[in-house]
């Protein structure tokens, strides 16, 4: 259904004293209304998840860019065997991996390829599920059909299922890094973009301000560019947002089978895995990488619900 | 009604070929040839691989391999594999316990997911309502490979209160443990959808009439409310099953469970294709089908869809 976008706003209504009780409702009309996205913004700033949720991204951001500034401990130069589960070490707040390694550091020198592989899954799921997605919204009629059959296809195929079969593939197998855990994210992860832009796209292509455009000349690739994307995208960014996370989550499950990054990346889905052997000796050395791991993910879901309600203005007035 | 399911019908050819095309490329080209691996580090004689080669269809074209495939799909001979056991015959071992093990995992989010979605709902904004949205937040964020070690760990070794491993017999008591780690993400998706569904429906507008009319409480609710929130969550439910199976991998090797997941994932690490596309088309034709079944239940429960 196309609501037209002013409905959305709530004007500033004058205390009843303040005014003449004609002027009530007037809106002062050489007032430019608020965009949806100043208006997100205002929301937001209020919203305790929000400051939360983006103090700790950013906290993972810097982490992830400058890991010498939270450890002087070099993560694999001091890994002695005689450290091996070991406790707690003065310099060492989290104790050591079975290998002797200081469990911090590796913590802090992980965020990287964690990070790394939710941000660029998520880009490209955008990139190719909102490329895909908004075409099959815009168009319609047998480029949606198609779009939305080839979709299926790779829905069908369970994530992780469909990860592996990819994984034992001759390229993927020999160039076993970030890159090809992306690819094998973006993979299976785009059709659900896809999905969500193109009925985002549906419900403001026939909008009032669109037909305007169209009638004013504007090309049809124009007039989707333009005026239906950037009207469109506010449900994209929340499951993006969401999505982040739960690649972060999805890499972390390869590396614990065997087939995401190499052993000798550091990530915190590698770390867990290396720890399994310890759980009942020294549970820490899980506990440790999977809890940076949880609140990495839980600061991406709290962002993305938080966007949510800013964005939903519907959902904004319960 | 009917044409409705038809046309969802016909819609499922196209996805369910497509699907086991694609994995059948992914397969075939899988690096490393399965005869010599059968034979490990032996030389193989030529004319015993010749025949070996002949056997699975190997010495055949991509196309020609994946159209023989289909007729065998459709004619349930799925060929040996590599260790000359029917395929069909370890089908018929694997998916059983991972049928069960899907169907304990949806009975316990479907359970306690509409019960404590329900609470929350009708509770919004208290203590029980706020614990439930940040523990089922924190459930989605750890792995579900740290779930599994830890309730292996707490439930299974300290507290002793269920096998940590299920091992070859795999009856339903043994696979509660398992299942419980299986659907514990899920479960927190219908907490979540279940809560949002009742609290957007306790604002309607026949609510309203319900209550104005002198209905009970109990009655609105239960009738009235919770009637029609459950259709998303029996949309999300029905869809979760194909997941399920499909996504019992890690869960299956934790617990050791003789399962789909676990035997998809040694015939991938040995490259043999017969048993993993035959496994997977089957994963698919569930995941499709259970899609089906959701849809069919959908345009039942809301009249609205199928008219539209």
């Amino acid at each position: 259904m196309p609501e037209h976008r002013r409905d959305y706003i709530e004007h500033y209504v004058a205390p009843i004293e303040e005014t003449p009780l004609q002027a009530t409702d007037k809106v002062s009309e050489d007032v430019q209304p608020l965009s949806l996205w100043a208006e997100a913004w205002r929301n937001l700033r209020r919203q305790p998840l929000f400051v939360i949720a983006s103090v700790l991204i950013l906290l993972i951001v810097v982490v992830a860019l400058f890991p010498a500034l939270f450890t002087q401990t070099e993560p694999n130069a001091n890994c002695q065997l005689a450290n091996s589960d070991g406790g707690p070490a003065p310099g060492h707040p989290l104790g050591f991996t079975i290998q002797g390694c200081d469990v911090y550091a590796r913590l802090i020198y992980g965020t990287r390829a964690s990070l790394t592989v939710g941000i660029f899954a998520t880009l490209g799921t955008l990139l190719i599920g909102g490329t895909l997605g908004a075409i099959a919204g815009f168009h319609g009629g047998w480029l949606d059909s198609v779009i939305a059959r080839i979709g299926d296809v790779f829905f069908a195929l369970p994530l992780i299922l469909g990860a592996i079969i990819i994984m034992q593939l001759p390229f993927f197998r020999e160039n076993r890094n970030v890159w090809t855990v992306v690819i094998t994210l973006v993979v299976f992860g785009w059709p659900q973009v896809a999905r969500i832009t193109r009925g985002a796209v549906i419900s403001v292509r026939n909008a009032d301000f669109v037909t305007a455009a169209r009638s004013l000349g504007v090309s049809r690739p124009a007039a989707l560019v333009r005026h239906v994307i950037p009207n469109a995208l506010a449900p994209v960014i929340v499951v993006a947002t969401v999505n982040l996370g739960i690649f972060i989550v999805a890499e972390a499950t390869l590396s614990f089978l065997g087939i995401g990054l190499p052993p000798d990346v550091m990530s915190w889905g590698n770390d867990i895995s290396a720890a399994q052997v310890s759980l009942r000796s020294n549970p820490s050395t899980l506990l440790w990488p999977a809890a940076a791991l949880s609140v990495t993910v839980l600061s991406f879901i709290m962002l993305g619900d938080a966007l949510r309600d800013a964005l939903d203005p519907k959902a904004r007035k319960r | 009604m009917a044409w409705y399911i038809v046309r969802r019908f016909l819609q499922m050819i196209p996805v369910f070929f497509g699907a086991t095309f694609l994995v059948y490329f992914l397969v075939f080209s899988l690096p490393g040839d399965p005869i010599q691996a059968l034979f490990g580090d032996r030389a193989v004689n030529p004319a015993v691989a010749d025949q070996l080669r002949a056997q699975y269809n190997l010495d055949q074209p991509f196309l020609v391999q994946y159209f023989l495939y289909l007729k065998n799909l459709v004619t349930v001979n799925l060929g040996n594999d590599f260790s000359g056991r029917p395929v069909a015959e370890v089908l018929a071992q694997v998916f059983p316990v991972t049928i069960r093990l899907a169907i304990l995992a949806l009975l316990f989010e479907a359970v306690f997911g509409i019960i404590f979605g329900v609470i929350a709902g009708l509770r919004k904004g208290r203590f029980f309502d706020g614990t439930i949205l940040v523990a089922s937040l924190i459930v989605i964020a750890i792995p579900i490979f740290v779930l599994g070690f830890v309730m292996q760990y707490v439930v299974g070794v300290k507290l002793g209160w269920a096998k940590p491993t299920v091992g070859a017999e795999a009856g339903w008591s043994d696979l509660i443990l398992p299942a419980i780690v299986l659907g514990l993400v899920s479960l927190a998706y219908v907490i979540r959808l279940t809560r949002t569904s009742i609290i957007e429906n306790l604002n309607a507008d026949y609510v309203r009439t319900a209550t104005a009319k002198g209905l009970s409480r109990p009655r609105v609710v239960v009738v009235h409310i919770l009637r029609n929130s459950m259709i998303p969550v029996i949309t999300f439910l029905g869809a979760d099953l194909g997941a399920l199976m499909g996504g019992a991998i890690v869960t299956e090797g934790i617990f050791n469970v003789p399962g789909v997941g676990q035997r998809l994932y040694q015939s991938v690490l040995r490259g043999e294709g017969p048993t993993i596309v035959s496994i997977v088309s089957v994963l698919i034709l569930v995941y499709i089908l259970a899609n089906l079944l959701v849809d069919v239940l959908y345009a039942w429960l809301d009249p609205r869809i199928r008219y539209a």
